[in-house]
């Protein structure tokens, strides 16, 4: 099956491509493809050209477009290769457009017919090669054209084939799930088919299904358990083994979806112990898909119903991978670290030392997931040290988009976990200062109300402390150059809430400070606006207490500027400050009272004010009000938005032929509801019109709302109050529903949003009354301080920059002595491993390959290396050569432009995954397996020959072009 | 599930794209810039892993290939790695030795090859064999349907001759 002969293409293309291949700099790569899309715009539209060539053009396209260039001028003519009738060139055509187009492109409307002729090919190759392209071309509105022949071809006699419309059919599901909603049942179906291929292929769907309903698949946990047990046995064919694993993916497949099942529900879970026990115990730790495993039984286990057993190993196997020397395997234990620490969080103890090791690491990957793990185990105990750390790298990292990530945290711990309202304040202005434009705005808003509602007790003088620590600090920050805007928002809205609340600063202070924002942020209209309003309120609350005002002759000339200001908004507000500042008093208290930005204001929908009005009306003969459901004649405002919806798809493309329309079609249709319904010729555009909104406004009664019923049960899911259960669907966690269900029922659509938020909180807080209870147990089982242990294992060990935050109380305090004597003297130890990490590096890189039989297989190199003279002597006498050619590399390197060590590297790594090879068994075993594709140096030299013989000479420059990429 | 493969060189030069979520074409060039840029200098002890816009990049080094795939926030990233590793090991059967030189001249054989183990971003096929099977089947069709055009062609010449 080598194809390692010709190369196949034109002299041209080679040529084209080693030129890209020695282009020094990305400009002269350009320069190059730049030029190769002229030439073939002239030549493509030439006309009879040999179909061949008519294929290397494609390619060609196809590789410009891979590297970077718009190639938008042939995807014509790779769409009509997919009509050519022979499957070679067909193939390259649907290779190209799946390459080119996305979904959405106007063309993807040319090759669906194309496609669904495929699909009824008598050629499975042919059918595969359509599959192919559905799965990546077709979109929402193109789906029912292809959907019914997919669904045949899941009885299809070639498991190709079988695998293929799975796979079609979940990409369906995920474009748009209600258009496959009736066909969930197929995937239950090929669960059980007879080729473990398409078995493991329906994992995927039923995977994506489960997670968004866990309800209806419970039926099903016995059926995976026993899949499972069945691979780890390893009943499947030997094909399926990797690694010496009996099919790897399929039971890591496997293992998520019974975590999805078990979650919350101890019934599920006890049939799974078992087994998963079962497949810890067999876990091979020596070789990466092994591990991979254990990792995905971890998470299982963390997502049952607790078992101890279970979760024992789960540590155990948390703790090996900790203590690994591999990067990899670390990043794995600190991600699982955090999953188990939910439900027993004392594991973390044992590891302090581990997760603060990973803290420092230089590898920044490792570096935010143990910033994860911190979050996950934040308690008011360890905020401090958490957060401030959080927020000294916030400030060090380019990143913008786990800047704003590691931003929305802090202020989520700082909100949930504050032991004090100063640190509070301090906390949210340094993540402002460094991170402000990057938070959600809505942050800020948070930040504000929070300020104003104060923390929840009901002790006005710490809400109070609480502001004039704010508006203190506001004003030492308020001065210094380039604060976000959403910061300075805060600001000026506190200064004018809370600026002269506390007597502190005069009321000429705070303005003459709002003024210069103002002034500073001149372009900024949003802050203008901010500081203009908290002016406003100033200036009121003054007047309103009765003392004089003189405006500031600053503040007189911004208002006045702000009067002529192109924001109109700007100039109401500057306007009404003019008139309200000439009111009286007793008005200024009722327009702007203190310290009421919490209450309520009644809006009254009813308009009840107006009843007196309209009674009167009637009484002079006006025609009363119908409601606007009740007029008859008129489609009520739902009616027409889902009028609109059903227009747009009733203009949706045909795809099926003319002759089709039957005139029997309409009546005849089953009750459930065929996607094809759009294609019945004559439709009745209300019919399916009534199925998209009665279910969503079920208070409307229609008159055919009986017969509809029975049609609403096939589609219950889909239609139903999406609003309402999308957040849910969003989530795995049946914790989530729970509370959704349990908490409250949503009074209006409009506020889910908010209720998502709140339930989410809930959670949060479930999350760490459980670790708080337990740590209390611990706490007390140690004799220390309560909460203080946990810290230790957390924190602790960081006491040193938690000292200097100082200023806390003072349990605080002590807490802080104690657990920093037992960190210096643990701290100590841990210097040393550096050293042996070291050394364990590199036989960690070698770790994976060893174990890799597929190595033993390809790498005759290997063995020479090895020595290993177990093997036949022709293989041995060769090893001198290889030896020479290794021993030479090094030696052209210098040369080159190759930067030297990492070759060492590189090549030294290959030598460290010979020696640790040793076993020759499998090479003799496998012997015809690699006779067929002859020793390395050989096929390097004949790929070498060739590609000189073609002209394409290697100038040497990379002569790791030529290297085996398996080693 | 698999947002898009990529294979560069160490020199920063794209062997192989593959995207299975949508991308324009302005936007294909700024991600493989970007994520070229981060991975090519990541020491060699260093995770495997790199976290990317909310994503996660897994990827591997072979020689001197870098072979990388995005995959979301909640992917088992070693299993990833595997999955890499099964296509490089499946196009090490099917080249015989793979090196990037196979692939720089033949990337739609590649591409061939990726999609029978990877469809719509899920991994379709774990078994190599069933894998080699199907690509051996559509070459041997593919050699046929040469024969079949050359014959013709050679008939069609011997008939205006």
């Amino acid at each position: 099956m080598g194809s390692q002969g010709g190369f196949g293409q034109s002299k041209e293309f080679l040529d084209l491509i080693k030129s890209i291949g020695e282009a020094r700099s990305k400009a002269e790569e350009d320069r190059i493809v730049l030029h190769e899309i002229e030439t073939l715009k002239r030549r493509i539209i030439e006309p009879d050209i040999p179909k061949r060539k008519m294929k290397e053009y494609i390619i060609r396209l196809v590789y410009i477009e891979m590297l970077g260039h718009d190639a938008a001028f042939g995807y014509i003519h790779a769409v009509k290769m997919t009509h050519d009738d022979s499957l070679l060139l067909k193939r390259t055509g649907y290779l190209a457009v799946t390459l080119f187009l996305n979904e959405d492109h106007d063309l993807i409307i040319l090759i669906v017919n194309t496609i669904q002729k495929d699909l009824k090919s008598d050629n499975f190759l042919v059918v595969c090669a359509a599959l192919n392209a559905v799965c990546r071309l077709i979109n929402e509105e193109t789906i029912p054209a292809v959907l019914p022949q997919v669904v045949e071809l899941l009885g299809h006699s070639k498991e190709a084939v079988r695998k293929k419309a799975v796979m079609a059919l979940h990409r369906f599901y995920q474009r748009s799930p209600s258009s496959v909603s009736h066909l969930v049942s197929n995937f239950r179906k090929r669960l059980c088919d007879n080729d473990p291929g398409v078995m493991g292929a329906t994992l995927c769907p039923l995977f994506d299904l489960v997670s968004v309903d866990v309800s209806s698949y419970k039926d099903l946990v016995v059926s995976f358990v026993s899949i499972l047990k069945q691979v780890a046995e390893r009943r499947l064919p030997k094909a399926y083994d990797y690694h010496q694993m009996p099919a790897p993916f399929i039971q890591i497949k496997l293992l998520k979806i019974l975590a999805l099942l078990g979650n919350g529900d101890k019934q599920a879970s006890g049939q799974m112990y078992t087994v998963v026990g079962d497949i810890m115990r067999k876990a091979d730790t020596t070789s990466n898909i092994g591990n991979a495993i254990l990792y995905e039984c971890i998470c299982c286990v963390s997502s049952i119903f607790p078992n101890t057993k279970l979760l024992e190993a789960a540590a155990d196997a948390i703790s090996k991978f900790l203590k690994s020397d591999s990067h990899n395997l670390k990043y794995m234990g600190i991600d699982a670290l955090g999953r188990l620490i939910k439900i027993s969080p004392d594991i973390a103890e044992q590891h302090q030392l581990a997760v603060i090791d990973c803290l420092e690491d230089p590898d920044d990957t490792l570096k935010r997931k143990t910033f994860e793990l911190l979050y996950k185990m934040t308690k008011s105990s360890n905020v401090e040290v958490i957060v401030d750390r959080m927020i000294e790298y916030m400030i060090n990292i380019n990143d913008n988009h786990y800047k704003t990530d590691i931003a929305s945290r802090c202020v989520e711990l700082a909100e949930q976990f504050a032991p004090s309202n100063h640190w509070f304040i301090q906390t949210m202005n340094k993540v402002f200062e460094h991170a402000g434009d990057l938070v959600n705005i809505k942050v800020a808003h948070n930040l504000m109300r929070l300020i104003a509602e104060g923390f929840g007790e009901d002790d006005d003088t710490a809400d109070s402390q609480l502001r004039s620590s704010a508006v203190d600090s506001y004003l030492r920050i308020i001065g210094e150059p380039k604060l976000p805007s959403a910061f300075l928002q805060v600001i000026c809205w506190v200064l004018g809430e809370y600026g002269t609340a506390d007597g502190k600063y005069s009321a000429s202070y705070i303005t003459g400070k709002l003024c210069d924002v103002a002034e500073a942020h001149s372009t900024d209209d949003t802050v203008k606006a901010y500081a203009v309003t908290a002016l406003m309120k100033i200036y009121s609350l003054e007047i309103a207490a009765g003392r004089q005002v003189d405006m500031l002759p600053e503040c007189q000339s911004l208002i006045e500027d702000l009067c002529a200001s192109s924001s109109t908004d700007l100039q109401q507000r500057a306007y009404e400050l003019q008139a309200i500042i000439r009111l009286d008093a007793q008005a200024l208290e009722n327009i702007l009272p203190l310290d009421a930005s919490c209450e309520d204001i009644e809006v009254d929908k009813g308009l009840s004010f107006l009843n007196s009005y309209v009674q009167q009306s009637l009484e002079n003969g006006a025609q009363p009000y119908i409601p606007e459901s009740a007029r008859s004649g008129v489609l009520n405002m739902s009616n027409l938005r889902s009028h609109d919806q059903q227009e747009t798809s009733g203009h949706a493309l045909r795809f099926e032929a003319y002759e089709l329309p039957k005139p029997t079609m309409p009546t005849s249709r089953p009750a459930t509801i065929m996607p094809s319904t759009e294609l019945v010729p004559v439709p009745e555009p209300s019919y399916t019109r009534e199925i998209h909104q009665t279910p969503a406004v079920p208070s409307i009664s229609h008159s055919g709302s009986a017969e509809l019923k029975l049609r609403l049960d096939g589609v219950q899911k889909k239609w139903g109050k999406p609003t309402y259960s999308s957040p849910v669907q969003s989530t795995s966690n049946s914790d989530f529903q729970k509370t959704v269900n349990g908490a409250a029922q949503p009074d209006a659509t409009g506020s889910t949003k908010q209720k998502a938020r709140d339930v989410s909180h809930d959670i949060k807080k479930q999350e760490v009354e459980i670790p708080s209870e337990k740590q209390r147990l611990a706490a007390s089982l140690f004799g220390g301080v309560s909460r203080s242990e946990k810290r230790q294992t957390a924190a602790g060990n960081r006491g040193a920059p938690k000292a200097n935050s100082g200023a806390t109380e003072s349990p605080h305090m002590t807490k802080v002595a104690t657990s920093s004597e037992p960190s210096t003297v643990k701290t100590a130890p841990v210097q040393p491993p550096p050293d042996l990490l070291d050394f364990g590096e590199s036989t960690a890189t070698s770790d994976a390959p060893s174990t890799d039989p597929f190595k033993q297989l390809e790498g005759l190199v290997d063995v020479t290396q090895d020595g290993s003279a177990a093997n036949s002597g022709s293989v041995a006498t060769k090893a001198s050569d290889f030896m020479s050619l290794y021993s030479e590399r090094p030696g052209n390197v210098p040369s080159n432009l190759i930067d030297p060590s990492i070759d060492v590297n590189m090549s030294s790594g290959l030598l460290n995954a010979s020696n640790n090879f040793d076993h020759g068994a499998g090479v003799v075993a496998q012997s015809p397996q690699s006779a067929n594709k002859g020793p390395n140096l050989k096929d390097a030299l004949q790929k070498d020959a060739l590609v000189r013989q073609m002209g394409v000479t290697p100038t040497n420059q990379n002569p790791n072009l030529f290297r085996d990429l398996l080693g | 599930m698999i947002h898009f493969v990529l294979l560069i060189s160490r020199q920063g030069k794209v062997r192989l794209t593959k995207w299975y979520s949508p991308y324009a074409q302005k936007e294909r060039t700024k991600v493989v810039r970007e994520l070229s840029g981060m991975i090519l200098s990541r020491g060699p002890k260093l995770c495997n892993f790199v976290e990317w816009r909310g994503f996660k990049v897994v990827y591997k080094r072979y020689a001197s290939l870098y072979f990388c795939m995005c995959v979301n926030q909640d992917d088992n990233e070693l299993e990833i790695l595997e999955i890499i590793h099964h296509f490089v090991e499946i196009l090490d059967r099917y080249f015989g030795s793979v090196c990037e030189l196979d692939l720089i001249f033949n990337f739609h054989k590649a591409y061939y090859i990726l999609d029978e183990i990877l469809i719509a971003g899920e991994l379709q096929e774990s078994s190599k064999k069933a894998v080699a099977r199907l690509i051996a089947a559509q070459d041997a069709l593919v050699e046929a349907a040469k024969e079949q055009a050359n014959s013709v062609s050679y008939m069609i010449s011997q008939a205006t001759k």
